[in-house]
């Protein structure tokens, strides 16, 4: 990152006196002495990194195997036929394909409600932390405050709010709700602060270019590594979505996948459903395939966006 | 707050007089507020006015004041799921930050062999939708293809049923622990690497060890860090859902509807009709979560000085 180093003067010493968001940190300097490594610690964090995999591993497992397979074989390694390409063609044909219809539902919901909920929070991230107005104090406290609200606990009324004005069972009353982050807001803000030089600013006002235009031409490339790490998060927070589509949908229609998928394993457990257990494993392999290929290859944008230029 | 925000406005304020209009910010800031306002503040002014109403057998809807918040206060099935989330979060909360801690600690150390591979590898499992995460660990803890049954059989071990009523609150405490370990640990990571470098070369020239590093310059610099993830940590233990919703259909007998307050709530919504009641437990869960919330925060602060 090609920013300068400034000691923080973010507005984030609010309510917690220190910000985790991004700063512009020094990072141990190339000339600081190597230390040598640990041997045990690595060891400890070897247990680490198997406690976070293996369940991801014992899923891939388990996508390969037929269904009495599944019941017969030992859970950590591959066993009978490599059944994973015959899973994933039942897994998207089941049922008339609903799989291939709640992955577009899915996709749907994240391409407008997290890129919605990105753009509003950039924009209003930026308008905090650049502009000064009347009620700004009161914006911040009210935002401040509806974080503390536990979310879940608004879904009743907002089911039905929805219900009333008619967009229950709808793509809305999915997408409506996901247009808020407070937490990303959050994260423009404190990155905007920084990022985006005061001086710039009046330089493009002094040449008489609108507030918007500098926005769009100058202020968001700048902001850039924070957009995408808001992005990254709210594309993870639609897409795993649960419990405000469970109660907003009635319908398998609009379902998103996580709550298809929930819906196939209810059928499985319950006594006479159709016991389609490789399906709801090889379903839920697929549904985490796209988000943690995304989380991989975006690595270097979402931890520089959150670290502020100290990857290492 | 008062102070900070005074801070910044001084210190933009002569750009902010030249600009045009002072109500120019409201174009940017606009937009979000209005939907936040039709996501947020409207449900939470409809929840408090619904709270006041009962749907009475006869005579419809009628306003009763506060007496659902009365048979709130009295109900044994809502203080018994307050009680469940309680214990989770004092066991739970400090389990996983503090492995998250240690973590971020062990990453920032320098002392790490393949300390990028761990980082992301820890925290891929926040990638994973709940949903996923509750099926796939309910199925390695489920007797039908089970690893903890395979490993009963082939080791001749005698692991307890996850799923039983004993151990289930344990099994879920596992879940969210895996879910969220790393994300704490990124947002401690986060902090760590903004600890300027001037204060390690001082402590290196007093011969400070490792630990001591750790005791007297990391811990205090990413106190905010602790601070903020005990918070929404503290959130989403009360609005524990997911999870135990969805391994209700593997553990029926474990898991009852009131099993957490948000069960509760949607429960008593949508198998029982009772919104207004419901809307009642509703509020009376926010006011808990700010307050523990508030102490959360109070007992962090105070450290501070």
């Amino acid at each position: 990152m090609s920013l300068q180093l400034s000691p923080p003067k973010t507005p984030t010493e609010t309510p917690m006196k220190t910000s985790t968001a991004p700063r512009f940190s020094r990072k141990p300097g190339k000339g600081m002495t190597h230390k040598r490594k640990s041997i045990l610690l690595t060891i400890v964090m070897g247990f680490m990194a198997v406690y976070a995999l293996l369940p991801l591993f014992w899923l891939f497992v388990n996508s390969t195997k037929t269904q009495p397979e599944l019941f017969s074989s030992f859970g950590l390694w591959f066993s009978g036929d490599f059944a994973l390409w015959d899973n994933i063609g039942q897994t998207l044909t089941y049922n008339d394909g609903e799989f291939l219809r709640w992955l577009a539902n899915t996709v749907l919901y994240v391409v407008v409600g997290a890129g919605g909920a990105t753009f509003l929070a950039t924009l209003a991230g930026y308008g905090l932390a650049k502009f000064d107005f009347p009620g700004k104090r009161a914006v911040f406290a009210v935002v401040l405050g509806a974080v503390a609200i536990p979310g879940t606990a608004l879904a009743v009324p907002t089911f039905l709010m929805f219900s009333e004005l008619g967009l229950t069972n709808t793509p809305w009353s999915v997408i409506i709700p996901s247009l808020i982050s407070p937490f990303g807001l959050y994260l423009v803000w404190i990155y905007a602060v920084e990022a985006v030089p005061t001086e710039v600013l009046e330089a493009a006002r002094m040449d008489g270019a609108g507030e918007f235009r500098t926005f769009f031409t100058i202020s968001l490339r700048m902001l850039a590594p924070g957009f995408v790490t808001v992005l990254l998060f709210t594309v993870v927070a639609t897409w795993n979505n649960y419990f405000l589509p469970l109660i907003m949908l009635s319908e398998s229609t609009w379902y998103p996948l996580t709550v298809g998928l929930n819906n196939w394993n209810a059928q499985a457990t319950t006594a006479g459903g159709d016991a389609i257990y490789n399906l709801v494993i090889t379903g839920s392999l697929l549904t985490i395939v796209p988000i943690i290929i995304a989380f991989l290859f975006l690595q270097r944008y979402w931890q520089s966006g959150l670290t502020a230029g100290s990857v290492k | 707050m008062t102070t900070t925000l005074n801070a910044t406005v001084a210190t933009e304020a002569p750009t902010q007089k030249r600009s045009r209009g002072r109500w120019t910010g409201w174009a940017f800031v606009g937009p979000f507020m209005f939907v936040f306002s039709l996501v947020f503040l409207a449900p939470v002014l409809y929840a408090i006015y619904l709270s006041l109403f009962q749907d009475q057998m006869v005579g419809g809807t009628k306003f009763v004041g506060g007496a659902n918040y009365v048979q709130a206060m009295t109900d044994p099935q809502f203080w018994d799921s307050v009680r469940r989330v309680a214990v989770f979060l004092v066991v739970q909360v400090p389990i996983m930050l503090g492995v998250a801690l240690a973590v971020a600690l062990a990453i920032d150390s320098n002392r790490l062999r393949f300390a990028s591979f761990f980082r992301i590898s820890i925290f891929l499992p926040y990638a994973v939708p709940a949903v996923v995460a509750t099926l796939m660990w309910g199925f390695i803890y489920g007797p039908r293809f089970g690893l903890v049954g395979n490993l009963n059989e082939l080791f001749g071990w005698a692991i307890p049923d996850p799923l039983s009523n004993h151990w289930i609150l344990v099994a879920i405490g596992n879940i969210v622990t895996w879910e969220f370990i790393g994300y704490n640990m990124l947002i401690f990571y986060a902090a760590l690497k903004t600890i300027p470098n001037e204060l390690y070369e001082a402590a290196s020239i007093d011969g400070a060890g490792a630990f001591s590093v750790i005791r007297n310059i990391k811990i205090p610099s990413i106190r905010g860090a602790i601070g903020i993830a005990s918070i929404f940590s503290v959130i989403g233990s009360f609005q524990l859902f997911n999870e135990p919703n969805i391994l209700k259909s593997l553990a029926p007998n474990a898991i009852s509807s009131f099993f957490t307050p948000n069960m509760y709530a949607y429960n008593l919504s949508f198998a029982g009709q009772q919104f207004n009641y419901a809307a009642a437990i509703a509020m009376i869960m926010g006011v808990l979560t700010m307050i523990v919330a508030y102490i959360v925060q109070l007992s962090g602060s105070r450290k501070d000085s």
